[in-house]
């Protein structure tokens, strides 16, 4: 299919539908840069012809044309109508979902996107294709409207709370290409950023067999130091001990946690586990609760990754228990 | 030597009580060039800082919340306190009872309420800074509207307020233009900006209801928990859209269709020409007021709904260009063969028809279906909306306000220093702007605290050009304080117009007229009048 290499205006298009947007997108540039010239350099012309040097000279009260009125409502109605048809006839393409397609279900929420595949694995932030294979995006919302925008495939769709939305997509070319939320969804609206990896049918069935990411082979703390990433906890909480939306990870394990209405808590496994799946029944003191329950999102031996992987972040001087 | 008129508006009768109690439509508007331009700067405040923030990626001066507070800010205040009551409620008071031949609107103390009601609006709507400013975006999008914490409540308020001051305005013209004409002035001998102002009340009183009702059951919403737009309480937050951009579209043309009204004036003024195709221009603004209503689903191409809805408004989005497009082709022949000077009024003219051009065209990529959906939602809207938005209506407001200046004030404006303005503005409004362009279609996502470093470059441009612009506005606010000290007194009619705004004494007296003026050519007459410069050949 069509590749384009990207321009001053648009970025290399990997979808099977990029080619024909962009051929629009420079239709519509080039036939508007051309009127635009012609307009101004009208413009520019009248005003240097008949600028007024002294008095003000006689002008003519000629104030219609019909013939030139005609072609100047006449030519523009034409040039629209096709841009319309042609806009119309490409975003039927991208309505009608090919029957082939593999369906991947979307989950958007404050402020990750989740992927959960018909052969049960799932992932966050990062969405795995093969190339050159229709893939159906079934998509909701847990809580406000997000919209999941690929800028290489030229798709976006809202997403929301009280139904499903579909959009879908043929890569082209194998790689890593941004995924945005592109409708304002709250503080972490612009860190709600995940990767689409096109990959080979080879490569997409080998990882299918793997299971996305097992952590097989790693400590725990190795596979929660990955998973920090993969699953967005490092949109809201730092390692470095600088705050975030949410509270560092740095230095808090085995601390005595001021929450919310003045009790404190240590924090121990017991409390990172109920602070990952339900996270707004004790709200760190200074915090809002905005963060989504991972209920249903991390299996246990995930979460016991992250509680390894929060553990291991103490300084060697260790400044911890109080 | 022109001297200043003994007695006028400004000076009879005196005291504080006397403009906060006023029934003359020239000091209502007044009241209104201060409160509204004082909105502006604020917006325009926020808008600097939004830029700053961005120069680079991560944190610049401000937090991701207070980003999301002052983007909202901006956008709240120059939508609703700034741009909508702008050109109707300050030059649009100041001018239409003037340009009929009329002694004053229709209905003075519906007049002075309205300022009232706008001052009310305001109030609640700055309050909102106070008490932990709103953070939706100025369309205030549910169900994000429904959760938040911020006080979205006060802002909403403040606009639904806001709503009825502009009604008021509305209907006050309506029955203005309808009744008080002088004699002899029919419909077709009307000034342009007249039938702009009219299109506009039009839209005014039959949208901004729809509005209010939008916000009040937005604050319901919150306040009540009734289920309307969040799906938690089984409402649907996709009807908030369709709700919302019913009115927030035709909206739009309450913000431009004054500026065309202004345009049409200071073309033909400043060519010395009658305007090329009256009639086509009257009527294109109604027809534009009409289609306006049938257009607001091209918000909502990437909303979810359905296919055949998404259609009919592309198709029907279209057809409001073509107007548009007629104008400006009617501007640029009205320019054939006239007699052009260059003063500031005209220079801005000139902006607008740049500006609006480029803000015109880059609508039809957003109105093409296929395109539309890789640029909603990104910065290319921005670009547009403001291209549209800053480029068509603040370019005509600010041409309307330097021609009819001298008439308000009786005073001129430093003419050197208002060319150096226009310059600065033009330059520091197309590097700020036409930059964001180029960053939507490449992708980047509007409303976004952070950015990738790939859109860096473009972002840093932007903002150089927003101190740019700053700059420009800053330099028009100080001359024309100036002016209003030190100006030397432009006369009657400056300009050499033909409307009976300048057939009066500047600034004019009381009740406008001494003697209610007769119909004896049309606005536009040049080929057979000519009314000398009051200022002499001197420019």
């Amino acid at each position: 299919m069509m590749d384009t290499t990207g321009s001053t205006f648009l970025p290399p298009g990997q979808s099977t539908i990029a080619g024909e947007v962009d051929a629009l997108f420079n239709f519509i540039l080039y036939a508007s840069t051309v009127l635009f010239a012609v307009v101004i350099a009208l413009t520019i012309y009248f005003v240097i012809r008949y600028r007024r040097r002294g008095a003000v000279a006689a002008t003519s009260g000629k104030d219609h044309n019909i013939k030139l009125e005609i072609a100047w409502t006449v030519i523009p109605t034409i040039l629209i109508i096709i841009v319309f048809i042609w806009g119309f006839k490409t975003y039927l393409k991208m309505s009608i979902v090919p029957r082939d397609a593999i369906e991947i279900k979307v989950t958007g929420q404050k402020w990750f996107w989740a992927f959960d595949y018909p052969e049960g694995v799932n992932t966050v932030n990062e969405l795995v294709v093969p190339v050159d294979k229709p893939v159906k995006l079934l998509m909701s919302s847990k809580d406000v409207i997000h919209s999941f925008f690929v800028p290489n495939f030229r798709i976006k769709m809202d997403v929301l709370p009280n139904r499903y939305s579909v959009t879908w997509f043929e890569a082209t070319a194998t790689g890593e290409y941004n995924l945005f939320c592109t409708e304002f969804c709250g503080t972490g609206h612009s860190e709600m950023i995940g990767k689409v990896r096109v990959v080979s049918e080879r490569e997409y069935a080998d990882w299918l067999e793997a299971g996305a990411v097992s952590g097989e082979g790693l400590s725990l703390e190795e596979f929660g130091a990955g998973l920090y990433t993969s699953k967005a906890c490092v949109t809201c909480h730092s390692v470095d001990g600088s705050p975030g939306t949410g509270p560092t990870f740095k230095n808090k394990y085995g601390i005595r946690q001021v929450m919310q209405g003045g009790s404190s808590v240590p924090v121990d496994e017991n409390y990172l586990r109920e602070s990952i799946l339900n996270p707004n029944a004790r709200v760190v003191a200074g915090y809002a609760p905005v963060m989504p329950t991972y209920q249903g999102v991390l299996k246990d031996r995930e979460i016991d990754a992250l509680i390894a992987f929060i553990k291991s972040l103490q300084d060697s001087t260790g400044n911890s228990g109080e | 030597m022109n001297n200043l008129p003994s007695s006028s508006y400004l000076n009879r009768p005196q005291g504080i009580k006397s403009w906060l109690l006023t029934l003359d439509h020239k000091r209502i508007g007044l009241l209104y060039l201060f409160s509204v331009m004082t909105a502006f700067a604020l917006g325009g405040v926020f808008a600097m800082l939004i830029l700053l923030e961005l120069l680079s990626p991560g944190r610049e001066i401000i937090d991701a919340d207070t980003y999301h507070q002052f983007f909202t800010l901006h956008g709240a205040i120059m939508i609703f306190l700034f741009i909508i009551p702008s050109i109707p409620a300050i030059l649009g008071n100041f001018v239409l009872p003037l340009m009929i031949g009329a002694r004053d609107v229709a209905f003075p103390r519906l007049n002075l309420a309205s300022w009232y009601v706008y001052i009310l609006g305001s109030l609640f709507a700055l309050y909102s800074i106070i008490a932990g400013a709103v953070d939706t975006g100025w369309t205030f999008y549910t169900p994000y509207s429904v959760e938040t914490t911020t006080s979205v409540i006060s802002m909403t308020l403040g606009a639904f307020i806001l709503g009825f001051s502009s009604i008021f305005t509305g209907l006050n013209f309506i029955v203005t233009i309808h009744k008080l004409r002088a004699p002899g002035m029919s419909w077709f001998k009307m000034p342009l900006f007249v039938w702009g102002l009219y299109a506009t009340a039009i839209i005014q009183v039959l949208a901004t209801p729809v509005l209010g009702i939008t916000l009040l059951l937005l604050i319901i919403e919150r306040v009540a928990g009734i289920g309307i737009f969040d799906p938690a309480m089984g409402g649907d937050p996709v009807l908030y859209q369709h709700f919302f951009w019913f009115y927030s579209h035709p909206a739009v043309y309450i913000m431009i269709l004054p500026g065309m009204g202004i345009i049409s004036e200071l073309i033909s003024v400043f060519s010395h020409k009658k305007i090329f195709g009256y009639k086509a221009i009257a009527f294109s603004s109604l027809g534009i007021a009409f289609v306006s209503f049938l257009v607001w689903g091209h918000h909502m191409f990437v909303s979810g709904q359905s296919e055949l809805a998404a259609m009919i408004f592309s198709f029907l989005t279209f057809f409001v260009g073509i107007p548009s497009g007629i104008k400006v082709f009617n501007w640029v022949t009205t320019m054939y063969k006239g007699s052009i000077s260059l003063e500031a009024p005209m220079l801005y003219a000139l902006s607008f028809l740049f500006l609006f051009t480029i803000g015109g065209l880059t609508g039809i990529f957003l109105g093409a279906l296929s395109v539309d959906v890789h640029l909603h939602d990104t910065y290319f809207i921005v670009a547009h909306f403001h291209y549209v938005m800053m480029g068509g209506t603040v370019m005509a407001f600010l041409g309307g306000l330097h021609y009819w200046w001298p008439k308000i004030w009786g005073r001129m404006y430093s003419e050197k220093w208002a060319r150096v303005a226009v310059a600065l503005i033009f330059v520091g409004f197309n590097v700020t702007f036409f930059s964001q362009f180029i960053l939507g279609s490449q992708g980047m996502p509007r409303r976004y605290y952070n950015y990738l470093d790939q859109y860096q470059p473009l972002h840093a441009f932007s903002t150089f050009g927003s101190w740019i612009l700053g700059l420009g506005f800053i330099v028009m606010a100080i001359y024309l304080i100036h002016s209003l000290f030190k100006g030397r007194p432009g006369g009657a009619n400056p300009w050499g117009a033909l409307t009976f705004e300048w057939t009066t004494s500047s600034p004019p007296p009381h009740e406008n007229f001494a003697e209610i003026p007769r119909v004896e050519h049309g606005p536009y007459d040049f080929d057979r009048v000519t009314a000398k410069s009051t200022l002499g050949e001197t420019i």
